[in-house]
């Protein structure tokens, strides 16, 4: 099944996401090898120089390593995952906020209204 | 290294009117998978023609791994035309080995795995099939061969959707990092995510070569659409 990938931005970026989602979810686990850069673009349906693109980023931001002759692994630097990790919720719940404000809730409505559902839910 | 493909102020001029390419300057690197875009008339087949040797340049150049075409240059460029030049009546294992005893590079193995896993019978005669296959016969012929230059003229234009997934993944899976695909094609958005790089030509002219993530990076959206409001009639 090819990766959910939208239109209108960068490729790369998007594999990115896609694998430093993959890596919160756990489905690559710390410390953990990552399939080939052709298994990758297999598996996306991307072109592998796309791919490798993707990955060298993740490597220069310390996400994952490479030993020249065995593959590229997942970091087990716990602080690094959980700070990626507090980047990616910063990051999902300013597009919440956003999306509210386009349907013209302020902030402190929007957090009413958050507060409300735990409220059902729970 | 020379680069793959270099044109150098190349024009094909059919009559004296007009001209189906016009001083073309083009450079594609090894390792690459390069989209050939186009409205139907702005020169892609024409380009291709020039490149296998089956037309020649009005003025300029076309150099493929630095020489002129011509003999040595079909030994490393596997070309898919656009109308099928095989004999019909030929079964497809004859086939296979017709292209085994042409081109050094072809790897039967190859071409009867993709034959097998698109379900394809081997003994079938070339007539006997429909459009849609005899198309994915002639691009598995045209894959199997261990090319530098892999030129493809509408590659995947007559095959459904299911097939069309499998002849992509065979591009990624068999291209090896050296060489290069130029592929022609209308069906930009099928074929968008395989792609490094995209040429745009209008009128035998160039209106754009850049990457793809260039082109998102850039203008913020697809390449499919950029070319509808670049070619917009």
């Amino acid at each position: 099944m090819p990766w959910n990938l939208d239109d209108s931005r960068p490729i790369y970026l998007q594999l990115m996401e896609k694998i430093q989602q993959d890596i919160i979810s756990g489905t690559y686990r710390p410390g953990a090898k990552l399939p080939s850069v052709r298994e990758l673009a297999l598996d996306a349906a991307v072109n592998p120089n796309t791919m490798q693109k993707a990955l060298s980023e993740l490597e220069r931001s310390g996400l994952v390593y490479s030993q020249r002759t065995s593959g590229r692994f997942i970091t087990e630097d716990e602080s690094m995952l959980k700070q990626l990790k507090t980047e990616l919720a910063a990051r999902h719940i300013r597009e919440f906020f956003e999306k509210m404000e386009q349907l013209g809730f302020p902030q402190e409505e929007t957090l009413a209204l958050v507060q409300e559902t735990v409220k059902e839910e729970s | 290294m020379k680069p793959i493909l270099e044109c150098q102020g190349l024009s094909k001029q059919y009559n004296n009117t007009s001209c189906a390419l016009d001083n073309l300057n083009l450079t594609l690197e090894r390792g690459q998978i390069v989209g050939l875009l186009g409205p139907n008339g702005s020169g892609k087949t024409t380009l291709i023609k020039l490149i296998n040797d089956l037309l020649t340049p009005t003025c300029g150049n076309v150099l493929i791994d630095g020489s002129r075409p011509g003999v040595e240059s079909k030994k490393i460029v596997s070309y898919l035309p656009e109308h099928t030049y095989l004999d019909d009546s030929m079964k497809i294992s004859e086939l296979v080995t017709y292209f085994a005893d042409f081109y050094e590079n072809f790897i039967t193995e190859r071409a009867y795995t993709m034959l097998s896993d698109l379900g394809i019978d081997k003994n079938a005669r070339l007539k006997t099939l429909s459009k849609g296959t005899k198309e994915k016969v002639q691009l598995i012929l045209v894959m199997s061969r261990d090319a530098l230059l892999y030129v493809l003229d509408e590659p995947i234009g007559g095959v459904d959707p299911a097939a069309r997934d499998y002849i992509l993944q065979t591009i990624i899976n068999n291209y090896n990092e050296n060489a290069t695909i130029l592929l022609s094609t209308h069906l930009i958005q099928d074929i968008e995510n395989i792609l490094d790089r995209v040429i745009f030509i209008r009128q035998g002219h160039l209106a754009l070569n850049a990457t793809v993530d260039e082109i998102r990076m850039e203008q913020g959206k697809s390449v499919d659409t950029l070319f509808r409001e670049v070619f917009r009639c």
